[in-house]
């Protein structure tokens, strides 16, 4: 040291100021910078497409949450609700066609104009479906004194009137006119129309000259409701659809309105007089949105207003259940087996390439498997459960057996050297000690691949876990159907009420996965408490 | 004068004079391809302090965990020779290890409670060798487990608290007196005092000598000072072989070996 040259010495004592050193400074800062930043734009990322995930399914699926139903106020009958056949529980909830002649019966007696015309008459019993009277016959037979008495009930409205309630199909939007003139008739549910104030009509003219960029406008005035056919001068002309029967030569000064309906007629699943039966109903208090308890409450149908998620939310659990009491002891016994008691040799390093490679293996092939295995060798019945909980449970097993691995390998050694320095066999030193302390690790791990089995859909559809399962299965022996099935049904189902209902089937599939994830963590906290 | 020759005569006199609990002949280790221990025959007295040295990676640790079989646990170790426990053979196919490691308990460098309360650490070897019958008994084995390893007065009151709670030096009497529970006759220590402050380690030390009385004890130390203070008989190893084993101030005042003089005076290791 004592030879060392001055100006290397000087640099030495100013190392806190050397600018070189500084400026390799500042770029190393600048690295990390660079580098917190990138992990804060990829954070941001994630949450943004979670967000935007989240968002679109929540408010696609928010109208299917709600539904539009119509009151009825039936007498029931003996004659139409008591079938031929009998008067059993079974009769009486079965008896579609005798609760709809009721229910038609009313709509003819709310809408009496049209009781002639058959193709009007078939629109006008569409507005309710036609299994949408069964909810009225399971009540009326569980309660079989009601019959011959006078009862209020709820019927679903169709799905397309209802996504046009809630305006999701055929945009409309409304236009105050001014106040009515005198209503004139001309022929069979013809009438025209003046107006009685001086400011209203350059409205519905500037509406009339309009025409060709919208399909139909409806006209409502003193509760009656017309379709607009021509407007010359001072004087429109209308024909009568629905609703409170017209006042001819009144002086009244009632709110004319418009609905302008930005869909023609032809383009549209429902038809101007059904809009108009529909809104006139709603005007005289008799429908009203409710929660749409159906969709968990009732399985599936070819109905979207009907139809629920009953039989697969039953379907996926069952499934899950059969699938973690076939994987996870598998999983982790084939994991403590490797890990703590296997000998390292070629065989045991050849099973473990395997297993790895068959965690990366397509679903497919899993179900592929289950069909030719389960179903044609050992003769297993389709669509049920628990063949659908082996396949998906053979699907996750490699998983939980790295996930178990990984697991019990982080288990320090030490406590296995304290265990078998005490006298401890190999045996009580997994189950006393490694296994307890890897327990969350490996539920953590089972629950992450259950999460994968439940949201698994392409080895289902071929074990046949894709067919039309009207009843809730009551054990896993029973035909079923899970949700992601459900989903993939439904979303390629034509009518546009399928849409709402996929996205509000996701989000319990959402919940489910949510409860799953609570779960893990409430008994991860439970396994950690102990130490 | 060959060494060995030097040497032998000196353990054989040593060692005739008191019972020999563990006699260690000809024993190699070999990891995989690589020996690690190489012809070592040793007698360890019974009711002693026997301390094993030298420098790191000698075979020290390797030698000492022969005695209870923790080398089955390696995969690739392999023992040859015979070792004598009161006259049979450790190895015999017929011999437990876990019957044997119930005779010979075993401290490690790092503490290494088990995650329970500190009853359970205690109890655990009493358990599953079936020791206590009873609530009481158990309870009254733990006791005297701590109290002989002077931790009952710290620990008394939160017995069911974990032991990983405790402090480094806390946890290492933890250790001895879950060894001790399970009424070994030898007591295997690896560097127990490694990782700890050296109060804590002047408590173990004085802890090592009363436990001297009742058990067969023998310990690995880096330190000489520690091998000096606490042991008897002092076994000095060098690259895998036995260079010296005699009695303890033998071997510090007068090693017959340079090795040995080099060694503890610093030279090297």
């Amino acid at each position: 040291m004592t030879d060392a040259p001055d100006s290397e010495q000087a640099s030495h004592t100013n190392a806190f100021a050397n600018p070189d050193v500084l400026k390799r400074l500042a770029k190393r800062h600048a690295a990390e910078k660079r580098f917190q930043i990138y992990g804060m734009c990829a954070i941001a990322f994630s949450v943004l497409a979670l967000c935007t995930l989240i968002f679109s399914i929540v408010s696609e699926a928010s109208s299917a949450f709600t539904r539009h139903y119509v009151t009825f106020d039936l007498t029931l009958e003996p004659d139409s609700v008591i079938p031929e056949i009998g008067d059993s529980y079974d009769d009486i909830s079965s008896n579609v066609t005798g609760f709809n002649q009721l229910v038609q019966s009313n709509l003819l007696e709310t809408f009496p104009v049209f009781a002639e015309d058959r193709n009007l008459r078939r629109e006008l019993f569409a507005i309710v479906p036609r299994l949408g009277v069964l909810p009225i016959a399971r009540q009326t037979a569980e309660r079989p004194d009601t019959i011959g008495t006078e009862r209020s009930f709820r019927v679903v409205l169709s799905d397309d009137l209802d996504l046009f309630l809630k305006g999701r199909i055929t945009p409309s939007r409304s236009v105050d006119i001014g106040q009515a003139g005198r209503l004139g008739e001309v022929g069979a549910a013809e009438y025209t129309l003046s107006d009685a104030g001086l400011d209203g009509f350059p409205v519905l003219q500037r509406v009339w000259a309009e025409r060709e960029t919208f399909g139909s406008a409806l006209i409502t005035v003193n509760g009656g409701w017309y379709r607009l056919t021509n407007v010359a001068g001072a004087v429109m002309s209308l024909e009568f659809l629905a609703g409170g029967p017209p006042r001819v030569g009144e002086q009244d000064g009632a709110d004319i309105r418009a609905i302008i309906l930005d869909v023609p007629e032809t383009d549209r699943t429902t038809s101007d007089h059904q809009i108009a039966w529909t809104l006139s109903l709603q005007e005289s208090g008799r429908i009203e949105r409710r929660l749409n308890t159906s969709l968990i409450r009732h399985s599936d149908s070819t109905y979207p207003e009907l139809a629920g998620a009953a039989a697969a939310i039953v379907g996926s659990i069952l499934t899950m259940i059969v699938t973690a009491i076939f994987a996870i002891p598998v999983g982790i016994f084939a994991a403590v087996y490797l890990e703590e008691f296997a000998p390292t040799n070629r065989l045991t390093g050849l099973i473990e390439v395997n297993i790895n490679n068959l965690a990366a293996v397509p679903s497919i092939v899993f179900g592929l498997l289950g069909a030719s295995v389960f179903l044609d060798v050992f003769g297993l019945p389709r669509s049920v459960p628990f063949v659908g909980g082996l396949v998906l449970g053979l699907l996750i097993l490699p998983t939980v057996i790295i996930a178990s691995r990984a697991a019990l390998r982080s288990v320090p050694p030490s406590i296995r050297t304290a265990a078998l320095g005490l006298g401890a066999s190999q045996t009580q030193t997994v189950f006393h000690h490694v296994l307890p302390l890897a327990a969350p690790g490996i539920l953590t791990g089972s629950i992450i691949a259950m999460a994968r089995a439940l949201g698994e859909t392409a080895p289902l559809l071929l074990i046949g876990m894709v067919a039309f399962v009207n009843e809730v299965p009551t054990g896993p022996n029973d035909e079923a159907t899970v949700l992601p099935v459900l989903i993939f049904k439904w979303f390629s189902g034509a009518e546009r009420a399928w849409e709402p209902m996929t996205s509000a089937v996701v989000i319990i599939l959402l919940v489910l996965l949510m409860a799953m994830s609570l779960t893990a963590v409430l008994l991860r906290r439970h396994f950690e408490r102990r130490w | 004068m060959p060494e060995a020759t030097d040497q032998l005569p000196a353990n054989a006199t040593a060692i005739t004079e008191d019972r020999i609990k563990i006699d260690c002949q000809n024993v190699d280790v070999f990891y995989g391809a690589k020996q690690a221990i190489f012809d070592i025959s040793l007698g360890i007295q019974d009711s002693a302090v026997t301390s094993f040295i030298g420098p790191s990676g000698c075979g020290k640790s390797t030698f000492l965990r022969c005695m209870n079989r923790m080398n089955d646990t390696i995969d690739s170790a392999q023992v040859n020779g015979k070792i004598f426990m009161d006259g049979s053979d450790i190895n015999d196919p017929s011999v437990d290890p876990v019957l044997l490691r119930s005779r010979v308990g075993m401290v490690f460098q790092k503490p290494n409670p088990f995650p329970k309360s500190i009853y359970d650490n205690i109890a655990y070897g009493a358990r599953i060798h079936g020791l206590a019958s009873g609530r009481a008994d158990l309870d009254a084995l733990v006791e005297d487990s701590l109290k002989r390893a002077g931790l009952w007065d710290e620990v008394k009151d939160r017995l069911q608290q974990p032991g990983t709670g405790l402090s480094g030096g806390q946890q290492q009497r933890l250790c001895i007196a879950r060894a001790i529970a399970v009424s070994p006759e030898v007591i295997l220590m690896d560097e127990p005092c490694s990782a700890l402050d050296p109060i804590a380690t002047a408590r173990i030390e004085e802890l090592i000598d009363e436990l001297r009385q009742r058990y067969c004890i023998v310990i690995v130390t880096h330190s000489m000072q520690q091998a000096a203070r606490v042991s008897q008989r002092t076994a000095f190893f060098h690259l895998g072989a036995l260079v010296e084993y005699g009695d303890t101030e033998t071997i510090f005042t007068n090693p017959s070996d340079q090795k040995t003089q080099d060694y503890i005076t610093g030279r090297f290791g």
